[in-house]
Order: C-alpha cells, then sequence, then structure tokens
C-alpha cells in the first residue's frame, strides 16, 4: 500500500517521524504507522520535563486492536505534548503528520538527528514490510 | 495446515475485508473501520458472517434427553421453536463449551457451537454416548443485528417476524430460499441469526447488504458482545471456569436430572465459589486488556479477561476474575497496566443495555 511519506521529515525504524524546528524537534508517527495500527482509541504521552533516551519507550498508542508503545527517537526534554489528542485520539488516523504530532523535544545530543532515515530510506523500510 | 473459508470469503474479499485467522478460519477482522461497524449495530444494521459455527445435530427418538444430559441448561423448560443458551460442562463444571439449542421437536435438536470446540465438542458428546451429526458443512450462518434489523428483513421473509419473541426461531424463506430465522444475537442488540444453505449464501448476503445492513467484521462482534457482558469461550469461560463462577448460574438447572457437571456444581453451590467475573471501569486513563493482572494491596489476586474502550459509552471498560470479596458492585481494586496500577471499580452488568 502506497504510504505518504513527506520529504521534510527525518524518520525512525520504529516509523515515528521527527520535524526539527530550531533547536527543538517534533515527533510523531508515520502514515504507515497509524494505518498498520488500526483505530487509534488511545494515546499516552510522558509529561513535560522528561528526559526521554533514545530508542526507549516514550508513550504508547493504542488501537481497537493493538497496544504498541512509542520510542523516542532522538534524546532530550520533553517541551510540549499535545493534549488534544487525550481526547481525540482519532486524529493520529486523520492526519498523522499535523494535528496529530505527539511531542516537541529539546534534544541532548543533536547528532543523533542525523542518524535518523531520510525520506528515501524510510520509503524502502514501508515498502520491504 | 490452510485455514477454511466460509462461503461468504469472495464476497467478503470484494467488500474490502481486512482478513485474518481466527479458530482455523480465514474471517473479516473489519471492512475499514471497527468503530462504524460498532456504531451501525447499535444505531441500524449490521450484518455479520459467523458461518464458521458448528451445528450438531440430536435427531430421533430420545433427541432431547440425549442433549439435556450433555447440557446445563434444561431443554424440558422449553417449547418447540424455542432456543436455550447453555453450557456444556466438564465433570469438574468446567466449560466445554457453551452454546445454544435450538429445540425443534423433542426429536430434534440443533446444536449451535463455538467454531473453536466444534471438533471437542463433537468428540465430547460422542464419549458420552450421544448419537450426533455434525452438520455444520451444511449450513451458512449470518448474523443480522441492529435496531433496524427487522425492519430490514421483513420485505424478504413470510414469517411475521414482530411475532417471533426473543430466542424464537422459525423455518422459513429469506429472499425466496429456504432459512430458519432466529431471534438471537452476540450484540446486545435486537436482531437475527438466519440458518441458510452455503449455495445460498451469498445472494443472501449481498441481499441484506442491498437493503442497507452493514458489512460487520469480528474486531466488532467483540467489542459488542463485550458491552453487552455477554461472554465468550476462551476469554470468560474456559475448562476450568464454571457457571457460577462466570455469572451464569441461571443456565445451571440443578433440579433437572442428572447431566455432566451436575455433582461438581452441586458442591461447588453449597460451598460457594472463590471467585468471580465481574465488569469494572477505570478511574484513571487507560485500556485494560485481556491478561492483564488485577492487584489489591499491591497483590495479583485476579485476571482480565477481556478490555477495550467501550466505542458506546466512550470509557474503559474490562470484565475480570477477582476473589468474591472485591466482587460486589462498587468494590475496588487495581490494574495492573505497564507495571502502573491503575484504580478500577466494578459496575453494574452489563456495560450498555439497549433502550
Amino acid at each position: 500500500m502506497a504510504q505518504n511519506v513527506p520529504q521534510d521529515l527525518k524518520y525512525s525504524l520504529d516509523h515515528e517521524w521527527l520535524r526539527p524546528e530550531g533547536d527543538e524537534v517534533v515527533v510523531g508517527i508515520t502514515a504507515f504507522a497509524q494505518d498498520q495500527l488500526g483505530e487509534v482509541v488511545y494515546v499516552e504521552l510522558p509529561e513535560v520535563g522528561t528526559e526521554l533516551r533514545a530508542g526507549e519507550p516514550f508513550g504508547v498508542v493504542e488501537s481497537t486492536k493493538a497496544v504498541s508503545e512509542l520510542f523516542a527517537p532522538v534524546s532530550g526534554e520533553v517541551v510540549a505534548r499535545n493534549d488534544e489528542l487525550v481526547d481525540a485520539p482519532e486524529k493520529v488516523n486523520q492526519d498523522p503528520y499535523g494535528a496529530a504530532w505527539m511531542i516537541r523535544v529539546k534534544p541532548s545530543n543533536p547528532s543523533e538527528i542525523d542518524a535518523l532515515l531520510d525520506p528515501a530510506a524510510y520509503q524502502q523500510l514501508i515498502e520491504n514490510q | 495446515m490452510s485455514l477454511r473459508r466460509t462461503p461468504l470469503f469472495e464476497a467478503h474479499r470484494r467488500a474490502g475485508a481486512k482478513l485474518v485467522e481466527f479458530a482455523g478460519w480465514e474471517m473479516p477482522l473489519h471492512y475499514g473501520s471497527l468503530l462504524e461497524e460498532h456504531e451501525a449495530v447499535r444505531t441500524a444494521a449490521g450484518l455479520f458472517d459467523v458461518s464458521h459455527m458448528g451445528q450438531i445435530v440430536f435427531e430421533g427418538p430420545g433427541a432431547l434427553e440425549a442433549c439435556n444430559r450433555l447440557i446445563s441448561n434444561d431443554l424440558a423448560r422449553i417449547a418447540d421453536g424455542q432456543a436455550l443458551y447453555s453450557g456444556i460442562l466438564n465433570e469438574r463444571g468446567g466449560f466445554v463449551d457453551d452454546v445454544i439449542c435450538y429445540r425443534f421437536s423433542p426429536e430434534k435438536v440443533v446444536v449451535v457451537v463455538n467454531a473453536a470446540n466444534r471438533q471437542k465438542d463433537f468428540e465430547w458428546m460422542v464419549a458420552h454416548g450421544a448419537k450426533v451429526r455434525d452438520a455444520s458443512d451444511d449450513w451458512a450462518l449470518l448474523a443480522l443485528q441492529g435496531p433496524k434489523a427487522q425492519g430490514l428483513l421483513q420485505p424478504h421473509t413470510p414469517a411475521a417476524l414482530g411475532d417471533l419473541r426473543f430466542f424464537r426461531f422459525v423455518e422459513t424463506e429469506v429472499g425466496g430460499k429456504p432459512a430458519i430465522v432466529a431471534r438471537t444475537g452476540y450484540t446486545g442488540e435486537d436482531g437475527f441469526e438466519i440458518f441458510c444453505r452455503p449455495e445460498d449464501a451469498e445472494a443472501l448476503w449481498e441481499l441484506l447488504l442491498e437493503s442497507g445492513a452493514r458489512p460487520c467484521g469480528l474486531g466488532a462482534r467483540d467489542s459488542l458482545r463485550l458491552e453487552a457482558a455477554l461472554c465468550l469461550y476462551g476469554n470468560e469461560i474456559s475448562d476450568d471456569r464454571t457457571p457460577y463462577e462466570a455469572g451464569l448460574g441461571w443456565v445451571v438447572k440443578l433440579d433437572k436430572a442428572d447431566f455432566v457437571g451436575k455433582a461438581a456444581l452441586e458442591e461447588q453451590k453449597a460451598r460457594g465459589v472463590e471467585r468471580k467475573l465481574v465488569g469494572f471501569t477505570l478511574e484513571d486513563r487507560g485500556i485494560p486488556r485481556s491478561g492483564y493482572r488485577v492487584l489489591s494491596g499491591g497483590e495479583p489476586v485476579g485476571v482480565v479477561t477481556s478490555g477495550t474502550m467501550s466505542p458506546t459509552l466512550k470509557i474503559p471498560i474490562g470484565l475480570a476474575y477477582v476473589p468474591t470479596a472485591l466482587s460486589a458492585e462498587g468494590s475496588t481494586f487495581e490494574v495492573e497496566i505497564r507495571n502502573k496500577a491503575v484504580p478500577a471499580r466494578v459496575v453494574k452488568l452489563p456495560f450498555y443495555k439497549r433502550s
């Protein structure tokens, strides 16, 4: 199935996307990820101030059929989270790259961003799944 | 081993079903949106293919008595043309299966069994001396469920559906084809289950969809039955859970003649049950899931058997086995969700009751 992979984002192997904005990054899950999950009915995100470590779980998304952990694409401090997803988790399905952004992080090690997948590499990853 | 397919497999594919393995069958999980299918059943009409369920026939002189010896409920208390929910129990009083028995006459009873248990039930019956026939492949089975089910079905059948009461059935025609229409279901809504010949199933399926029913998969079937607090074999009930523990004491008739499991149930009834199935909701955010532990005072005391975010009520709901002391309405305990103890409260069942 063809899935939207925006060209201005970086991607993790766990299907999170990351958008650099100044010295912060915005994180969400990809269109491919939400499609695999099915209808999202619950989102759990970390408190502002939480220190994330790259590759470690930072939250949970639950669909009607499955529970999936969210993994931090980079290390750093959570400076904002999208509380609207608590009441409207379906936004993850409707607008995964926009209204369903999940957290904003101030990276502690910006070189981790460079290690993430570019859109072409991510496209290849999902085509092989 | 390849998965079995119902006569409606191609129709499901055409309708865009997401197909999954279930009890050895390749069945629709949903047709795009579980939540919309769930809502269609609560507000209009949904159509399920449940042809994977089995039909085992007791036929001939003494059929009713033979079946009655293997079930916990009592076929002698209902009339011909009535259906009866029951347990088939083992000697310990645990569930071999939960079934619906259709009493055609004292000489013909058809038992509808869970797909996963079809072989086991058949062998169990034979091992206990019953002469039975597995007629599962003779039938397709559709479930038309929802407040608009009657209005949608009536134009296609001569049967007077308005006179067909809950858990009654009639041998009739639907769409000009022979069918048995029963006012039964597994959703907590009004509705019908329609038995037809496998070769007629696709035409009937299409007819009901054209009439306005929405195709629904096993995903919605599960969330609907859970809101209605109907037990699912393998979750709430199993070989080591008894009707008394599962809150299904009403399917046990201890005053009828002997049946398999009776002695164990008499003993359990006298002694009282140590654990009970309860419905609960969470008092904090989260979704309970099957297998999560129930905690009390920090100690594991029970287990969640089913749980979901209720599509109708928009709250987390679950069923769990807990110690009898924690089973009264209003009792509190915790459910362990990802190493966090989330407070829960016992509520009255069913979670959802149609108005």
